[in-house]
């Protein structure tokens, strides 16, 4: 058979994850330092897991509503005002997804219409473009700087605005740079949009993870945003409950109707014993006010900091990263490439970075170097990495 | 601010007291003649004790026995508790001692060479002390878990080497 006049033509030519050739060489290398790994070294909670066990013992094996326990969805929306001051109904304005992943592609399928363009900074999550191109639309991306501290600028996003424009990714604290954006950053976004039909969908799966005192603000709670917002967040970071594959979407009642149909004819429901499990995490959350969340921000900005001295000796110029976990020091000095770079220090040291292109074009000359690693193991990659470093002088 | 850089500080050596002054600095954004003097500090304040290694003592081939004892005693005018505890964590053999709430009123760990040597120090030195009324002596049999740190962890880490 010939497959390839079979399959979307649409989708088959969107290329794989450019990661993918790092993950074989690392998997097979002993000794290996991944600062690869875009997920928690945290595991999650035993009275998550306890719960989950706990709701199947029960025999609760069965589907829930479309949207996701009703309790569940009180408990997300509370925590949702008490840590970020949005307000969603639990009733017409949540429902609970299979990671935010799917509220990603839930989004964009709800709004996008064949030809339709959907802003996006860039660097950025390797998921969005795709997304945009499975959904139909055309993706275009916006490209950020460092000199910016990788925020979103409102001329940025002037200038990229069209007609066909109809939505704009807002994917902060942000990965692969670990940027946030700050009040009175949003507010400047916020006066682009303005008049515009351009809908947001803001992207807040790292809003716990932030350093220096600095709270993550959501767009929704901008003067006037709130209309135009999708906002998505889950558990997988701020609970460290990737596995699980919990997430949310929020807006407003007549956006979410329409990506909620979408849910219950592809998805049915979110995995029950993970929302059993995510109703756990929300409530020792709010009982403990949080410990477990303030234990991995500061062990994260610890990390975090290790990392920024450890470049500083290298002379690799890296803006301060106040969000995720993530640095995305600049390796132009070497004179390599972000790909050069990541293989020769893989192979000569042993040590696993993400070349910044896997995030679009301007993440040439920039890595992404996780620090959701053991303590130690940062210590110990960043003593390998200077030694990579100092043979270009 | 200081105090919360204490409380880091603290934090930071808890978990690994190897931690010299210049990498807390770099950890917590602080010049390390500072993080020097906090520590010094908490030491004077005998808030630092000792920075010792946790030792799992089942893995090592030597003879020891370990008991968790419960003690009922008669406070003492005046001294309440704290003189009679004294005289009880004065013994080489005493580890560890606690007040506690409940049945009973001090839990002693105590370590020996062997079980007899235990159980003669149980019934010769602790039990005749005057204002001990009881004594129930409890053998560790294993130890799973001590201070936060679980003994056999069986966790490797299992992540995806690379995700996005």
């Amino acid at each position: 058979m010939n497959y390839d006049r079979i399959l979307n033509a649409r989708i088959s030519a969107v290329p794989p994850s450019g990661i993918r050739k790092f993950f074989d060489v690392v998997s097979t290398m002993k000794d290996a330092i991944s600062l690869g790994v875009g997920e928690p070294d945290f595991t999650s909670q035993w009275t998550v897991n306890d719960a989950a066990i706990y709701s199947m013992r029960q025999g609760r094996t069965h589907y829930t509503a479309n949207a996701g326990l009703l309790e569940l969805r009180e408990a997300a929306c509370a925590y949702l005002e008490e840590r970020f001051g949005v307000r969603y109904d639990p009733r017409t304005e949540i429902f609970m997804t299979v990671g935010a992943s799917e509220g990603i592609d839930l989004a964009l399928r709800a709004l996008v219409e064949p030809g339709d363009e959907v802003l996006m900074p860039d660097p950025s999550y390797v998921s969005y473009s795709p997304g945009v191109v499975f959904a139909g639309g055309v993706p275009k991306p916006v490209v950020t700087r460092e000199e910016d501290e990788f925020r979103l600028t409102p001329e940025a996003l002037r200038a990229a605005v069209t007609p066909r424009t109809k939505a704009l990714i807002l994917p902060y604290p942000n990965n692969p740079t670990g940027a946030i954006m700050e009040k009175a950053h949003l507010e400047a976004i916020a006066d682009v949009l303005r008049g515009t039909d351009i809908i947001v969908i803001s992207d807040e799966i790292y809003a716990e993870l932030t350093y220096g005192g600095r709270r993550h603000v959501s767009f929704a709670s901008i003067d006037g945003m709130r209309e135009r917002t999708i906002t998505l967040n889950g558990f997988s970071k701020a609970f460290a409950m990737t596995g699980w594959r919990m997430g949310y979407a929020c807006a407003p009642a007549e956006i979410l109707r329409v990506m909620l149909k979408m849910h219950q004819y592809t998805i049915l429901c979110a995995p029950t014993a993970g929302q059993y499990a995510a109703l756990e995490a929300l409530r020792t959350g709010r009982e403990t006010d949080y410990a477990y969340v303030k234990e991995m921000v500061r062990t994260y900005d610890r990390r975090r900091r290790i990392m920024l001295d450890a470049y500083a000796q290298m002379g690799l110029p890296c803006f301060e990263p106040r969000g995720a976990f993530y640095t995305f020091p600049c390796i132009r000095k070497t004179g390599l490439t972000s790909q050069a770079f990541a293989e020769r220090l893989l192979m000569e040291q042993k040590v696993a970075c993400v070349p910044g292109t896997a995030f679009g074009e301007s993440g040439e000359g920039y890595v992404r170097c996780s620090y959701a690693t053991a303590t130690d193991k940062v210590i110990e990659a960043m003593e390998r990495m200077k030694t990579f470093v100092r043979q270009f002088g | 601010m200081i105090r919360d850089l204490e409380l880091s500080i603290l934090e930071i050596l808890f978990n690994d007291s190897r931690t010299t002054p210049a990498q807390i600095a770099v950890m917590t954004g602080h010049s390390e003649e500072e993080v020097s003097a906090v520590i010094r500090s908490l030491e004077a304040q005998k808030i630092i004790l000792k920075y010792p290694a946790m030792i799992n003592w089942d893995r090592v081939e030597i003879d020891q026995v370990e008991a968790v004892i419960e003690v009922r005693v008669t406070p003492q005018r005046d001294e309440g508790f704290d003189a009679i505890a004294e005289q009880i964590y004065r013994f080489d053999e005493v580890s560890s001692v606690y007040l506690m709430s409940g049945a009973y009123d001090l839990m002693v760990t105590v370590k020996a060479k062997n079980m007899k040597s235990l159980a003669l120090f149980v019934a010769e030195k602790l039990s005749t002390l005057d204002h001990v009324l009881s004594t129930a002596t409890h053998f560790v049999l294993k130890k799973y878990k001590l201070e936060g740190v679980i003994f056999e962890e069986r966790r490797k880490d299992e992540r995806l080497v690379i995700s996005p």
